[in-house]
């Protein structure tokens, strides 16, 4: 099961969807298709934009980097951070936007502890370019990678709680160590304490 | 005569159009206006449906003359034949494309250079002071006359742009949508005092005369010329005026120590001021500075603009220029914010442009193929 299949599962037929960093915008045109549920994507790159707009995908050109406060409070059920998280500057700030701004978050990236990633670095040694990880260490949009640990860490940090993760290799899930063995997360959080 | 050699993604030679309406206007400031014509354009056919037909709002100085050329004037190419014609992003072999001359114009519409029924001469200083919110109903006659009960779409840049917006407020009914493109819900303070020196610039001309030259002969030019180069310095982004007149000097290779031309930009603006003063009535842009000054939808509503947009039901686009500092993409990204607050349909465009205020009318492959795009996706 991929990625967008899974987050399509998630959302709740008729929810409302803020899709951060939506690249061309299929999730979103997905999401309308099959569950019904309106969204709007946020991205900066000129190309993906005129992709949403030939999409029909609502779509907004902002910088995340400068917050969410073009938004309301509890506007949204879901806000989406797929595939974004390790290339923004701020993740604290914007994690507790989002949950400011949803009743959900729903927050996707590849994994840094995955073996195979491992291996390049701790064997190779050098950084880790994979399939997941495509990019040379001095031409990439990503600036901070994290793992599964790390992600969990930060949720605790900020007081979220975990409702739901996936993790992923291959279209197939996860569950025997998923740090080691998931090439990517996928997480369900929301705002509210852990028990 | 030859006939013109036109692209074939020209719409070709146009016509000009009046329509006269007898109904009295009732005017945002109380005022009447007995009876008014207005001039307009229009490019393409409409289709059985009536479902195809898109407006559009000019800015300040513009016309009706939207797009194509005219039989006896073929140098006169519309202000926007960039954007609409066979093929173009406003495709006129899908849409039928109405462009409308405001009230108070200078350009065919009644303005303060039409006769006054009730003295047999020009209006002149008393022709009333006349809103977006005006021009809007005015232009809901037209569409009338024209049997389109709803548009495909109304756009505009600039103070099109307002028009646009204020189209979904009076008659939200009628929009499918609308394509706001730099504009502003309400202009600055900086705003309102550009437009206040260009007033003062014309109303201190010696050949103002009130408001009443007309009758005298005269036309206040200096006034006019000066109102204009302001204009054209907040048009303009100041990198943009760097890269294209840097502090080059104007046929000479050092300053004349004299008051003469010494810089390109000031033969620039002396210019542009200068066609300005030839073409356009002191008294109209009186009036067309000051509708914009008062324009300002959320007013009413104790200054929150997501209230004041409440009753739009329009989808919409809106479409702002990093360089622009007249109209900012503050100002766009407040319009987002509101119909965001009432959960409307709307993309937003952050076009990442040099030119400043006027990067609207020139044809920037990303904010053309989005409008192109746009335009595609609405169904008829």
């Amino acid at each position: 099961m991929t990625e967008i299949e899974r987050i399509t599962q998630w959302v709740a037929p008729g929810a409302r969807v803020l899709d951060l960093g939506c690249g061309n915008g299929s999730l979103l045109k997905r999401l309308w298709q099959t569950r019904r549920a309106p969204g709007y994507g946020v991205e900066i790159d000129d190309a993906h934009v005129l992709d949403c707009v030939k999409n029909d995908v609502n779509v907004l050109q902002m910088n995340l980097e400068d917050g969410l406060a073009t938004f309301a409070d509890a506007s949204f059920d879901y806000v989406i951070l797929s595939e974004t998280l390790q290339a923004i500057h701020h993740q604290e700030p914007l994690m507790k936007e989002m949950l400011r701004v949803g009743r959900e978050a729903i927050v996707s990236f590849p994994n840094f502890a995955y073996w195979r990633a491992r291996i390049q670095i701790a064997l190779a040694g050098h950084m880790p370019v994979s399939k997941e990880l495509p990019y040379q260490w001095y031409d990439t949009p990503n600036v901070h990678h994290c793992t599964l640990i790390d992600f969990e860490a930060l949720c605790g940090k900020l007081g979220l709680k975990i409702l739901e993760r996936v993790v992923l290799r291959n279209g197939g899930t996860v569950s025997f160590l998923p740090n080691l063995l998931g090439a990517h997360a996928l997480y369900r959080v929301s705002a509210e304490r852990a028990q | 005569m030859n006939a013109p050699q036109l692209p074939p993604d020209s719409v070709g030679v146009v016509e000009e159009r009046k329509a006269q309406f007898d109904e009295p206007l009732r005017l945002r400031s109380g005022a009447v206006l007995p009876a008014y014509e207005l001039a307009y354009e229009t490019y393409g056919t409409l289709n059985a449906a009536r479902s195809n037909a898109v407006l559009v709002c000019h800015a300040l100085n513009a016309s009706h003359h939207v797009a194509g050329v005219y039989a006896d004037d073929p140098k006169n190419v519309g202000w926007w034949d960039n954007l609409v014609g066979p093929g173009k992003p406003l495709d006129t072999n899908r849409f039928f494309v109405i462009g409308s001359n405001y009230l108070g114009s200078c350009f065919g519409s009644t303005g303060p250079a039409s006769i006054n029924p009730a003295t047999g001469k020009p209006w002149g200083a008393d022709f009333p002071v006349v809103t977006v919110e005006d021009w809007v109903e005015a232009q809901a006659r037209l569409a009338d006359r024209l049997g389109i009960e709803r548009f495909a779409a109304v756009m505009g840049g600039s103070l099109g742009a307002m028009q646009a917006l204020q189209w979904t407020l009076s008659y939200p009914e009628r929009v499918r949508h609308a394509l706001v493109i730099a504009a502003t819900s309400k202009l600055s303070a900086q705003n309102i005092a550009f437009n206040e020196v260009a007033r003062q610039a014309i109303m201190t001309d010696p050949d103002f005369h009130g408001g009443h030259y007309y009758e005298k002969g005269v036309v206040p030019r200096r006034g006019l010329r000066i109102a204009r180069m302001i204009g054209h310095i907040t048009y303009l982004s100041n990198d943009a005026m760097m890269e294209k007149f840097g502090r080059m000097l104007r046929d000479k290779d050092k300053p004349g120590f004299d008051f003469d031309i010494d810089f390109e930009i000031e033969s620039y603006l002396r210019y542009q001021g200068d066609k300005f003063a030839g073409y356009f009535d002191a008294n109209t842009y009186l009036r067309i500075t000051k509708a914009l000054d008062y324009f300002d939808p959320a007013a009413e509503y104790g200054g929150d603009l997501s209230k004041a947009l409440a009753r739009a039901k329009a989808e919409f686009l809106v479409v702002s220029f990093t360089s622009d500092w007249r109209f900012t993409p503050t100002r766009s990204r407040e319009i987002v914010k509101a119909l965001l607050d009432n959960r409307r349909i709307v993309s937003y465009l952050e076009i990442d442009a040099p030119q400043g205020h006027d990067a609207f009318l020139l044809d920037d492959p990303r904010y053309f193929g989005a409008l192109r795009a746009y335009f595609s996706n609405i169904a008829l």
